[in-house]
Order: C-alpha cells, then structure tokens, then sequence
C-alpha cells in the first residue's frame, strides 16, 4: 500500500513544473499545455484523497474539473487563433496592447 | 509490486512534464502531456479510481489534445527561441522552489501511518458515480451544460473571420 503522501509529493512537484512553464515559456499554446498540466496535478490530489477517505466527492470533483477544462480549452484555443489572426504571432509579449 | 508500478508511473508523469516544458516544438511539448496524461490514469487505475481513468484517456488525452494538436497543425508555429532564461526566470524560480519544498516538506511531516485507508477504499464503480452525480450534484450537474453550451458559441464567435 503506497502511503498518500507519495501521491502528493507527485502532484506538488507536477503543478510546479506547471507553473515554472508558464512563468518560463512565451509561446502562449506551451504555456496553455503548462495549465492543463497543473489542472492534472489538482485532480491527483483530489483521487488520492477520495482513495484514502473512502468516499467519491473528489472523484465527482475530478470529473467536474475535467468538464471546466474542456470548455476553457475551446475558448483559449479560440482566443489562440484570434491572436494568431489579428497579430501573426504566438508570442505573448507581443501581445501587449492593454498592458500598461 | 504496486509499489514498482507506481513509482514507474510516478516517474513517467514527472519525466515528461518536464518535457512539456522544455522542448523547443510545440507539438513535442503536446506529445508529452499526452504520456503525462496517460501515466496519470494509470496512477487513477492504481487509485481505484477506474471510471476517472477512463474519463481521462477518453476526454483528455481523445478529445482535448486533439483539439491542441488540430489548432498546433492549423497555425504551425515557428519553434520558440529557447534562449537563456530572462532575468525575471531567475527571480520566478526562487519562490517555485520554496513551494515544492514546502510541500514536501509538509507531506512528509504529516505522514501518520493510520492514515493509510488499508481496508476503507472508495466505493468505486461507474454505478456509485453515477448515483451520486443524479442525485447530490443534480445541480451541478445541469449547470456544467448550460457552460459547455455558452463555450461551444464563445469558441464559434471568437474564431469567426469577422469578429
């Protein structure tokens, strides 16, 4: 039997490497893969949570947030392609029009 | 034996999140988080958590990333100039750094061996999820439509020639 905290360890240092990619890359589809990543590592915990408490509302969780993310990956990814329309670019600091 | 699988697992998410961040192409990072996400389920599978594995390859690694590679083929971005790290990457991987040690530290602080849930297991199976989802989280349940509904026409209007 794995103890829980291997499992958490996990998804802590899998939402780091998340977060580290969107402060590091610039190209905004990698850093959209970045948030997937750190979406994943929220949903390990909420399993190995629900595995260790015995009941299902973390795995209910889980199934939510897999539903927010596919809904958020259809609006970024249209928002992806509009920049790429208007601007020709995937970088984000190009991407500086309201920035102040 | 499960301990070997997991940490087989366990390695393979974490070696190819990394991936994701450091490769240069775009569609390499995509192809990473593609085994991340299957290592994941297998995890889900080790956690008794089968239907959530399922749902995983199936939605996530069927459907979300093929939308990824569909708008990575359509826009074929030039691959990133991976230049050495800007000033403020440095000062960014200071307080990354202090959280994963933190985490960890705090997991590994808060081990206590009765809380292994030896015996107690999810009442796992589609059936229980599915009861619970019709019943307790009706609410929510029909809410997460009307969302999908209102991103479904957000995508149409936002990747219209016209906006």
């Amino acid at each position: 039997m794995i103890p829980i905290q291997h499992y958490l360890v996990v998804a802590a240092a899998l939402f780091c490497i998340g977060t580290a990619g969107v402060l590091v890359r610039r190209n905004v589809i990698t850093m959209f893969l970045c948030i997937e990543l750190m979406l994943n590592a929220a949903n390990l915990t909420f399993v190995a949570f629900s595995r260790f408490l015995g009941e299902l509302h973390g795995q209910i969780f889980v199934f939510f947030v897999m539903t927010v993310a596919a809904a958020e990956a259809a609006v970024g990814l249209g928002i992806i392609v509009a920049l790429y329309r208007n601007r020709e670019t995937l970088n984000v600091d190009d991407a500086n029009v309201m920035k102040w | 034996m499960t301990v070997v699988f997991f940490y087989l697992c366990a390695a393979t998410a974490l070696i190819s999140a990394l991936s994701v961040v450091l490769q240069r192409k775009t569609i390499s990072s995509a192809l990473s988080l593609v085994v991340c996400l299957g290592a994941l389920a297998l995890l889900y599978v080790q956690l008794e958590a089968t239907f959530i594995a399922v749902v995983q390859v199936i939605i996530y690694a069927g459907a979300i990333m093929v939308l990824f590679l569909f708008v990575i083929m359509l826009l074929d971005p030039t691959s990133e100039k991976f230049a050495a790290p800007a000033r403020r990457v440095g000062y960014a991987a200071v307080p990354l750094v202090y959280l994963l040690g933190v985490l960890i530290w705090r997991a590994a602080a808060s081990y206590r061996p009765a809380f292994d849930g030896a015996g107690l297991g999810a009442p796992s199976g589609i059936a229980a999820i599915g009861i619970e989802l019709f019943s307790n989280y009706l609410l929510p349940f029909e809410v997460t439509s009307i969302l999908i509904l209102v991103a479904v026409l957000g995508a149409i209007v936002l990747a219209k020639k016209k906006l």
